[in-house]
């Protein structure tokens, strides 16, 4: 079994995430001014359980920071404090520090101390600015913070009131002991009322000499604890009935204040004069009987020390959902890929089962073919709702570029502001993971190339702040985002000379304004003068198209010069299935990943230019683009088809190199289960994956990029042969 | 029967933490998430004891406590405040609002469970 308070630490963690992240929406929202009341709750409500569970980890930096942090925001909250833009600013900062003290509790890292501290700084300018700041609570290394009982309670009742009952044994009197020597030395405890109780005592003509027969009871007004009163009964415990009864309960007067480690502090309240309480403590005490009636027997679950059945652990442990009611449930991510996997095979076996009965000629009108058409919508029904248990809203990722926003503006010195929509939409839970760097690198982009100095937004009449606007949206089965600035567009003359300067294109290459516009996602462009730090270490927008790519997407770009660029990405929602063009070659079946293949084109015999070591290249739009023939490529053949017999499909790799791949016909678009071929087979160059089709055939699922690789070492740089007749762009 | 404690916290991590302490300590543990949550299980449980934190969503600890004395049958139930706030204000603000005791957190959780010990008598 695993270590429960390991699992409670992760649960915390897990929480902080949470809590930052409504931290942060929060604190953005007061800064819009779309705040509500309830947001400073929300707000001051994050902090403030961050800094509860914290302690119970006796994670200490955590504890203190969120400490402070917390004052200001409950000054907010109360009113004492105006959540002014440069106090926003501060608290801003001071959810990023907090965010890297958490993460430094999670994973063991350190944080920056001089920046922790500078805020800290910030946060007591803030807080003495209102009224009377409660102390930081020292670490709990240091002694447990002063008591602050003295003046809490100047309207506390009466100290608390123990009660004594004292009966003399007949040996006590014997034994030469004086009972108004022990009283006297009890009153030194504390002010106290006496009651004899003579009720025993019997008539004098049966009175026994050295009888005892006499009951005090006492009403000791003391904050003194039990010993100190039985170390008065000290030599008579024996010979006498002693009941001394604590104030409330045994060695717990009411106000009593018990400190334990770690800042532990137990305070009881003495009763109110009010209450029902407020009479005899220890009556009052006993037990309503409501809280002796019966429980209902349904959620009746005995928390014995005896061992327990499994099957009562499971009854509790329902009992416990029950009570904290929870949307929710965790579950294996296993456990869903494998029902993925049960799915993908369910689709395939549907489709078969479809196929089959369609050749056996059965009527689409019989009751057989309408079953199967009910089988298909309920099999893609399945199939979507058992995608959407792996799809998470794609939040997440959002919320870490506000961020991220804050600290580029800084450091480029311009101001940015950030707009985010459709942080709700779902997409599998992988591609999220995958989406977060070429997103942050977008988003640094549009910051540090895409927006203007200030000053030049302001000689170009648009406002100081510029806007980046992040949006996701589903759009025909795939996830949209866009991101999107109100800079100065693209600078299409820097672009196209600097493409030139680096020998990417031609210097008299006509290219249209897209295709400029495109050249920046050309491996090692760069229109900066200097790569500056932000925009990522000589790493371009080549590498968002590439990681992008990976995932079965595509990347755009529209630009307007002086008004901004929207760069576009479409992901497929899952990677579990992929949209493919089914091609054959060479009589087999092969998928080619949509989001590779730019265009078809049909070859015309004078495009074609033969190089040598068998390779053809095409005459494309200026530029010469090697030609792979798949068939061959794959081993099925050595003979080359004519390329004018044979279709083409103009494809790109990483990092947009292209080649123009030869197939013998296209078959048409369908999505297809991705089944790994690694973990059925073995790795087989060339090709990614497999899939199985309708018929029940293994269709492979051709790798782009290798193929494309290939070819290009082949051919060389094509572009700069000599022996290729020069073209005219067309 | 053991002694039915019910705890009344937001936070997923302190309410875990609470349950692992007292039923390690043989009590029986009622779990709410905010003090609407907390009413809500009232209505058809009787805890011998109940401990609430007081920043909570939907109801605070302070309108839980009032809400839970309104009730004539609950008067006598003790319930502890368990905070992390230190402030006198809100101590006893909790005070007067019928708390039987206050317990700044981080819990010791031998001492808690021996403060609950007590109170529940």
């Amino acid at each position: 079994m695993e270590d429960p308070m390991a699992a409670i630490r992760e649960t915390f963690f897990q929480e902080c995430e949470e809590q930052l992240a409504e931290l942060e929406a929060g604190l953005i929202a007061m800064e819009n001014g779309t705040a509500e009341v309830e947001t400073v709750n929300a707000v001051f409500r994050a902090v403030h359980s961050m800094k509860g569970g914290a302690g119970i980890f006796s994670l200490d930096a955590l504890v203190r920071f969120a400490h402070v942090f917390e004052t200001a925001l409950d000054k907010v909250r109360s009113g004492d404090l105006a959540a002014t833009p440069p106090v926003l600013a501060v608290f801003l900062r001071a959810a990023d520090v907090l965010a890297d003290l958490v993460r430094a509790a999670r994973e063991g890292g350190s944080v920056d101390e001089t920046r922790t501290a500078a805020l800290v700084e910030e946060f007591n300018h803030i807080n003495d600015a209102g009224a009377n700041a409660p102390p930081v609570p020292p670490a709990p290394a240091a002694a447990p913070p002063p008591e602050t009982t003295d003046g809490l309670f100047e309207d506390a009742p009466q100290p608390p009131v123990w009660k004594i009952v004292f009966t003399p044994r007949p040996e006590l009197y014997a034994k030469a002991n004086e009972t108004a020597l022990l009283l006297r030395e009890l009153s030194r405890l504390g002010e106290m009322r006496v009651t004899l109780d003579a009720a025993h005592l019997p008539d004098l003509n049966v009175l026994d000499p050295e009888g005892a027969y006499l009951t005090w009871h006492i009403e000791l007004v003391s904050d003194c604890d039990e010993s100190a009163i039985q170390h008065v009964f000290e030599f008579v415990e024996d010979d006498c009935t002693l009941e001394i009864t604590p104030p409330v309960a045994p060695g717990f007067a009411p106000g009593t204040v018990i400190t334990g480690d770690n800042g532990f502090k137990f305070e009881f309240f003495p009763p109110a004069e009010d209450e029902p309480e407020a009479e005899a403590a220890p009556e009052a005490r006993a037990p309503d009987p409501t809280t002796e009636a019966p429980v209902p027997a349904v959620k009746e679950i005995p928390v014995p020390a005896a061992p327990k059945s499994p099957a009562v652990e499971a009854m509790a442990a329902k009992a416990e959902t029950a009570a904290a009611v929870s949307a929710t449930i965790r579950v294996d991510l296993d456990r869903v890929d494998r029902m993925i996997d049960l799915v993908g095979e369910l689709v395939i076996n549907e489709a078969m089962l479809s196929q089959r009965v369609m050749e056996a000629g059965i009527n689409r009108a019989s009751g057989v073919a309408m079953a199967l058409e009910e089988l298909e919508h309920l099999t893609r029904e399945i199939q979507d709702s058992v995608m959407a248990i792996r799809a998470q809203p794609v939040r997440s990722v959002f919320q870490r570029m506000p961020r991220l926003v804050r600290e580029v503006a800084a450091q480029t010195g311009k101001q940015v502001r950030l707009i985010t929509e459709g942080e709700g939409t779902e997409v599998d839970k992988t591609v999220i993971e995958r989406i977060a760097d070429p997103l942050t690198h977008m988003i640094r982009n549009a910051i540090d190339h895409g927006l203007e100095s200030t000053e030049k937004r302001l000689e170009a009449g648009k406002p100081a702040e510029g806007t980046v606007k992040l949006t996701a949206l589903h759009r025909s089965g795939r996830i949209v985002l866009e991101v999107s600035d109100d800079g100065g567009g693209i600078n299409r003359a820097r672009v196209k000379q600097k493409a030139i300067e680096n020998g990417l294109i031609a210097p008299d290459a006509q290219l249209s304004e897209e295709e400029i516009d495109n050249l920046i996602f050309l491996p090692g462009f760069s229109t900066a003068a200097k790569v500056s730090d932000i925009s990522g270490r000589g790493v371009g927008m080549d590498v968002v198209k590439q990681s992008v790519t990976a995932l079965g997407g595509r990347i755009s770009i529209a630009s307007r010069p002086g008004r901004g660029s929207t760069f576009t990405l479409s992901l497929p929602l899952t990677l579990a299935v992929l949209d493919g063009m089914v091609i054959s070659a060479h009589g087999h079946t092969l998928i080619i990943p949509l989001g590779a293949i730019v265009e078809t084109l049909k070859p015309r015999a004078q495009d074609v230019f033969p190089l040598d070591r068998e390779i053809n290249v095409l005459a494309l739009r200026g530029g010469y683009v090697p030609m792979v023939d798949v068939a061959a490529s794959l081993g099925y053949c050595d003979q080359f088809v004519e390329p004018e017999q044979s279709v083409a499909l103009l494809v790109e790799g990483e990092g947009g190199v292209r080649a123009v791949l030869l197939v013998d016909a296209i078959h048409g678009q369908r999505q297809v289960v991705i089944k790994s071929l690694e973990a059925n087979y073995r790795a087989v160059p060339g090709i990614a994956a497999a899939t199985v089709m309708g018929d029940g055939r293994v269709a492979l699922i051709l790798d782009v990029d290798a193929v494309v690789r290939n070819a290009r070492s082949e051919a060389g740089r094509v572009e700069a042969r000599a022996d290729l007749p020069a073209l005219e762009a067309n | 029967m053991s002694t039915t404690v019910l705890t009344v916290d937001d936070s997923r991590a302190m309410r875990d933490m609470l349950r692992h302490s007292l039923i390690a300590a043989g009590f029986r543990v009622l779990q709410a998430e905010d003090g609407v949550h907390g009413l809500e299980v009232l209505e058809t449980e009787t805890p011998d004891v109940i401990v609430t934190d007081i920043n909570m969503p939907r109801m605070d600890g302070f309108g839980f406590i009032e809400a839970v004395r309104r009730d004539e049958t609950r008067r006598a139930m003790p319930v502890l405040v368990l905070t992390t706030e230190v402030d006198v204000e809100k101590k006893n603000r909790a005070r007067a609002a019928g708390a039987t005791g206050w317990i700044v957190k981080p819990f010791d959780p031998v001492k808690l469970v021996d403060a609950i010990r007590r109170v529940a008598a």
